[in-house]
């Protein structure tokens, strides 16, 4: 399932709930990615989403993953809109047979998410605001996968 | 006419995020070029490495019709996470 949401969520309890109920499961792995805050360079973050578009690019990608790497489940969890630092940005739950499949497709979800998903990411600080691209170390970890 | 949405900083170079372009240009780089000649900068930010576009939010690459009622979406470099 993928989702994007303006408001707060708390990680813990998304992953509480993704372990729910699994038999079969053996392996749950999740990673949240926090707003960083720059050591004061950092005041908010913005976050702008294409609405019909993001969604959909993200489904596919997370559709792909749950067959590449034989996923029981896969939960995205993505921030839009203003969020502070030290909050939850993103987060991503795999659920799998084994261990070596839900780490790997972590893996492989968050470097697309960070590179590829069509998000407009913006720090505003003190000295203004900036847009924020993929640097060449996100590309050439989104590239691992290709 | 077709609505034209820009994302990311290209917003920033227009001043706008949306609006309606009539009539409806021929194409994608018709239109691409229409907003060039109106602003130039707009044009260079557009022609800049990275920059994709989707109509009727599809991602597109080269030249493609544009059907009137069209949305086409101008997306710079993305990042997300």
């Amino acid at each position: 399932m993928v989702r994007l949401q303006s408001e707060a969520f708390d990680p813990g309890a998304l992953l509480s709930g993704f372990c729910q109920g699994r038999e079969e499961t053996g392996a749950v792995v999740s990673f949240t990615g926090i707003a960083r805050g720059g050591a004061g360079a950092v005041t908010r973050l913005e976050l702008e989403a294409y609405p019909g578009f993001t969604d959909a690019e993200i489904e596919r990608i997370a559709d792909a993953a749950r067959t590449r790497f034989s996923l029981h489940d896969v939960l995205i969890v993505h921030r839009i809109g203003e969020i502070a630092p030290g909050e939850a940005i993103v987060f991503v739950a795999t659920a799998a047979a084994h261990r070596r499949e839900a780490f790997e497709a972590a893996d492989h979800l968050m470097d697309y998410l960070k590179s590829r998903a069509p998000f407009w990411k913006r720090e505003h600080g003190p000295d203004g605001a900036r847009w924020i691209e993929p640097t060449e170390q996100d590309r050439s970890d989104a590239a691992r996968w290709d | 006419m077709v609505r034209v949405l820009l994302f990311g900083r290209l917003r920033d170079v227009a001043g706008w995020r949306e609006r309606l372009v009539d009539p409806t240009p021929a194409t994608l780089f018709a239109l691409k070029n229409r907003l060039a000649a109106e602003d130039l900068a707009l044009g260079e930010a557009l022609a800049a490495a990275g920059v994709q576009a989707a109509v009727d939010r599809a991602l597109v690459r080269g030249d493609i019709a544009l059907a009137a009622g069209a949305e086409v979406a101008f997306l710079s470099p993305m990042s997300g996470g």
